[in-house]
């Protein structure tokens, strides 16, 4: 027993060294793109996304791939941590011979993977994270992002806040970089619309450490008009509970940033708030043909309706089936030239283009009202809100990056 | 008045459940003295379960309250069988080691709470007659926070019937007092010790199944509650029910007002009351003098220099990875630059606990103090890679000094809890203040100079900075100094007796710690290029501790081993499914089979072997 032990031991101590094996040659033929992204932090947001990536890519190597060159994916967990994502994207690229990255949620992990693109000199498309500072204060020129970020999602809500001619707001935001940005730009943004607007209560509770009753109570006795709101999650579910059973939100309008997300809105389920105005996206309602399309197919894949997470992926890779074929190679530089200017005609939110001045994508979101049916919490009364009418302009947005 | 009134019933709503999650940590360090992190997780399967139960019996009150108990007690009877499998093998393992164990199982519980219940948050229906608000003095209070109010008391006075009023009650608040005396007595500590476990798992299966009328139940509840869990534990005084209580109203309170001030206190302000409450009062507020260790264990062999042979084979090893980036691929020297970095963060920790008998919760402060130092250096002196590198390790000797000057006033638990304060602190201080420190987007472009910034030039410096780091600490460990510091930890009134300044020799002792883990932490910023405030946080801090502990803590190349086996065994895990379950297997593995760590299993494999001499006695 003592000599089997031992031997396990060893056994063990000698496998991860199996890792240090050099890497075979890339396979001929094959594309290889390198994906990182916070699987197994948050599953409830970046499965739904891995979902529809994989959807597209098997969509696209039926096809034929590009010219008759196949996409493969390697997909790595980043355990939230910046450092563990990395050291992934040094091994995707230096290892596994990854020609771009993709991915990332949290948006210290898109930076920390943006700065690595710079100092490697790598393509990343940034799929998911929110943070203004990827594409403006921390910009690189490698980098590129797609979903509509902080800044454009708050601007499409103060622009129906404006609508309500309410005077005095109060806010509530986890307490983070994503919520202050966020605060921040509703704040400006409400305030070139509607000159003499008031701010008269911030709550900044610790991200999924909120203490609901406690801040709604604050909330409340700021006697606000009404509020504008960036919890989400597990935060959003216990301030929507609390506020609800506090008499919060009677006789006020709440603006609230990703609430209509399915990702947000379904667990909420009955106790979905009813007529607040939220950015998100109603997969069932949209009937544009590419859409439909999409949707047919995503059910049948994966036999569940699609989220915001999986639009996003699928989007993603759409955005890069589109750069490799007008690069027509998989060189970075041919890469970033491509990059540039970038359009995706047909995709299931509609046409969008990569702004060659500060690398946001044009990908735009749903602004409309939340409501109940059948026990669901769904939107309702919404729009399509083009992401390039909240940008600023191009000359604008090029003053505030960093100069090269 | 009305509101104030009301605020403070929201404050002792929270109070209650914060106790409830809090009482059975603490009565299960009371007796076993196991640092127990899978509390947390103990915690979510009550909520999970609670929700399963409660959406499929019919609804109704008895459906409800029914769902809540069954739920505790399966809860309960997880912790029976951990206990039985797991932990029950690993009670004579040094001191904290069982941590390790219980590290496994919360990586375990994450898989496998994802694989049955799904990554999307289940938020439950409320409590059925409590689902309502009432009025107290015109302002709206909730009747399931009523509830809670009065469950929580309830709870406490149904422990303390327990303790009190039955024998085997009586017996286990023998055992948190002396537990050498219970057995010598003759009473079985095994089933003391189960008992004890269940009680307190199925108390943290209670509290997050009390849960589900409040908030939606969800993959991060674990590690959410674990932190401040330990916080009121502390406050109140290991071992102590009723303190964890007033530390829970404490907290409770103090956040529900301070809010209505300054909003963003939240984040740190439990870490900041148990610092205080640690610095005036060094057990807790009910603790007792002596309530910090665990029993008296075997004392520690004492260091021997390594033989002749045995140098040669290190040196050769050393070689071996100095001329390793000329074979290995070019990512396989950057993972080693993250060994290297590894091994000289475990070893300063190592230092701290192995030989100072310090144990820190928080070294990640000085670690991260470091990579903060070297970034802002080159952020804000515009200075090149060397200066920051130097400066790194001095900014964490100067972190280390003060912090340093508090915690050795301290011992045991109290100690580790303390550095854990001061690293949450540093943590929330870099996370709020982003003018300066970058808040959570942290500081960006921070890569070596152009000189070095090839992987295998790199891969040298951090060579040369890592192996003479460790090269340092264990001279050190067989200096005066390091004699020193072994005879305090082993018997601190003996060298005081011998005129040497105990509290300053340990004071030395924890900022040289903090500098070697500053170097660490500046060798793995450039290795980054960037730095984040999680360098500072509690998965950092943890990492370390585990590395140590799995190493083996009473030999020195147990931190080396440690690191290792960690950052290989994880980079490797991380490309599969379930990866989380695999590591978490994997941990207990050794663990079981290597109750001394992976040093203590190399070292009786040696021997067994023949490659080593039994030691002498």
């Amino acid at each position: 027993m003592q000599m089997i032990r031992r031997k396990l031991l060893g056994a063990l101590a000698a496998l991860p060294m199996l890792g240090m094996i050099p890497g075979a040659a890339q396979a001929e033929g094959k594309i290889v793109i390198g994906e990182i992204n916070s699987y197994t932090r948050l599953p409830a947001f970046t499965e739904p996304y891995k979902k529809g990536w994989t959807l597209a890519m098997e969509e696209l190597n039926a096809a034929g791939g590009i010219d008759g060159r196949m996409i493969e994916v390697i997909s790595r967990d980043d355990t939230g941590d910046p450092a563990t994502a990395i050291r992934i994207a040094e091994e995707l690229t230096s290892k596994e011979g990854a020609v771009m990255i993709f991915g990332t949620f949290l948006s210290n992990i898109g930076l920390a993977v943006a700065d690595f693109a710079k100092q490697k000199e790598v393509l990343f498309l940034a799929s998911e994270p929110l943070s203004d500072a990827i594409v403006w204060s921390k910009g690189n020129k490698y980098t590129y992002r797609l979903r509509p970020s902080t800044h454009m999602q708050a601007a499409m809500l103060a622009e129906r806040a404006a609508k309500l001619g309410k005077k005095k707001w109060a806010t509530v935001a986890p307490n983070y970089a994503y919520g202050k940005d966020a605060v921040a730009a509703f704040k400006s943004e409400l305030t070139k619309l509607q000159p003499g607007v008031e701010f008269v209560e911030e709550q900044w509770p610790p991200v999924f450490k909120i203490d609901a009753g406690s801040t709604v109570r604050a909330l409340e006795a700021s006697k606000p008009d009404a509020i504008f709101n960036v919890t989400f999650g597990g935060d959003l579910a216990k301030f929507v509970r609390e506020g609800s059973l506090r008499f919060l939100f009677e006789d006020r309008t709440v603006v609230s940033l990703l609430t209509g997300e399915p990702e947000y809105l379904n667990p909420l389920g009955t106790e979905a708030p009813e007529g607040w105005i939220v950015t998100g996206y109603p997969p069932e309602q949209i009937e544009t043909d590419e859409h439909k399309a999409f949707m047919a197919a995503y059910e049948a894949r994966w036999g569940e309706a699609p989220k915001t997470g999986s639009i996003v992926g699928y989007n993603s890779m759409l955005a890069i089936k589109a750069v490799l074929m007008k690069a027509g190679s998989v060189e970075t530089e041919a890469l970033l030239a491509a990059m540039e200017g970038l359009e995706i005609p047909t995709s299931p939110t509609g046409p969008f283009m990569f702004r060659a001045a500060d690398h946001q994508s044009t990908m735009g979101a749903y602004v409309g009202l939340t409501t109940q049916k059948d026990g669901m919490g769904m939107m309702t009364d919404w729009a399509y809100a083009d992401g390039a009418d909240y940008l600023p302009s191009e000359e604008e947005a090029a003053k505030l990056r960093p100069a090269e | 008045m009305g509101f104030y009134f009301a605020q403070l019933l929201t404050g002792l709503a929270n109070a209650s459940s914060l106790f409830l999650i809090a009482c059975g940590l603490s009565i299960i360090f009371g007796v076993t003295r196991i640092v127990n992190f899978a509390h947390g997780s103990f915690y979510m399967i009550g909520a999970y379960l609670a929700y399963t139960l409660v959406t499929t019996l019919p609804h109704g009150i008895f459906g409800f309250w029914f769902s809540v108990v069954v739920a505790a007690l399966i809860v309960g009877v997880v912790g029976l069988l951990i206990e039985l499998t797991i932990l029950r093998r690993i009670y004579h393992a040094p001191e904290l080691f069982q941590l390790v164990a219980t590290f496994g199982v919360v990586l375990i519980i994450q898989d496998v709470a994802l694989a049955i219940w799904g990554a999307e948050d289940l938020l439950g229906p409320r409590a059925p007659g409590l689902d309502r608000a009432v009025r107290i003095m015109g302002e709206p209070i909730p009747e399931y926070d009523l509830a809670l109010i009065l469950i929580g008391p309830l709870v406490l006075a149904g422990i303390w019937v327990l303790f009190h009023r039955t024998r085997w009650g009586v017996l286990v608040r023998a055992a948190t007092q002396d537990r050498e005396m219970v057995d010598a007595l003759g009473v079985n500590q095994a089933w003391l010790f189960s008992g004890v476990f269940v009680l307190g798992s199925a108390l943290a299966g209670l509290g997050g199944a009390l849960q589900i009328p409040r908030e939606a139940v969800s993959l991060q509840m674990d590690l959410s509650v674990i932190g401040e869990a330990f916080v009121v534990v502390v406050i109140g005084g290991m071992g102590s029910v009723a303190g964890a209580f007033v530390a829970a109203v404490l907290i409770s309170v103090l956040n529900a007002f301070a809010i209505l001030v300054f909003p963003q206190i939240s984040i740190v302000l439990p870490f900041v009351v148990m610092a205080v409450v640690l610095i005036v009062r060094p057990y807790g507020l009910f603790g007792k003098p002596g309530s910090e260790h665990g029993g008296a264990e075997e004392p520690e062999q004492p260091l021997r220099l390594l033989s002749p042979q045995a140098t040669m084979v290190l040196m050769a090893l050393v070689m071996v990875l100095a001329a390793s980036p000329a074979v290995v691929s070019e990512f396989s020297t950057t993972l080693l630059v993250d060994v290297m970095v590894a091994t000289l963060f475990a070893v300063s920790l190592h230092f701290m606990m192995g030989l100072g008998g310090m144990v820190s919760f928080g070294h990640a402060a000085y670690f991260g103090v470091g990579a903060y130092g070297a970034a802002m250096t080159v952020k804000y002196l515009g200075l090149g890679m060397l200066p920051a590198m130097a400066i790194g390790p001095l900014a964490a000797a100067g972190a280390a000094l003060v912090f340093g000057w508090f915690c050795v006033r301290l011992s045991g638990v109290y100690l580790a809890m303390l550095t854990l304060a001061a690293a949450q602190i540093l943590w929330g201080v870099t996370f709020q203040w982003q003018e300066f420190a970058g808040g959570d987007d942290g500081i960006l472009g921070v890569w070596p100079d152009k000189w070095a910034s090839d992987d295998w030039i790199y891969f040298y410096v951090a060579f040369v900075l890592c192996v003479g780091g460790i090269w340092l600490m264990r001279r050190v460990a067989h200096a005066p100094f390091g004699y020193g510091l072994r005879g305090i930890r082993d018997s601190a009134i003996r060298a005081e007796a011998l005129g040497m300044d105990v509290k300053f020799h340990q004071w030395m002792g924890f900022t040289l710690a903090g500098a070697v883990a500053g170097l660490a932490g500046a060798v793995f910023a450039f290795s980054k290029g960037s730095v984040f405030p999680d360098v500072l946080g509690i998965g950092q801090s943890v990492d370390g501790l585990i590395m140590v502990l799995l190493g083996g803590i009473h030999a020195l190349a147990g931190p080396i081993f440690g690191a290792g086996v960690f950052v290989l065994i994880e980079d490797w895990v991380l490309k599969l499914d379930y990866w989380r379950f695999i590591f978490g297997a994997i941990i207990l593995l050794v663990v079981l089979l290597a109750p001394d760590g992976v040093a203590g299993g190399v070292d009786r494999l040696l021997r067994a072997l023949g490659l080593r001499k039994e030691r002498e006695s």
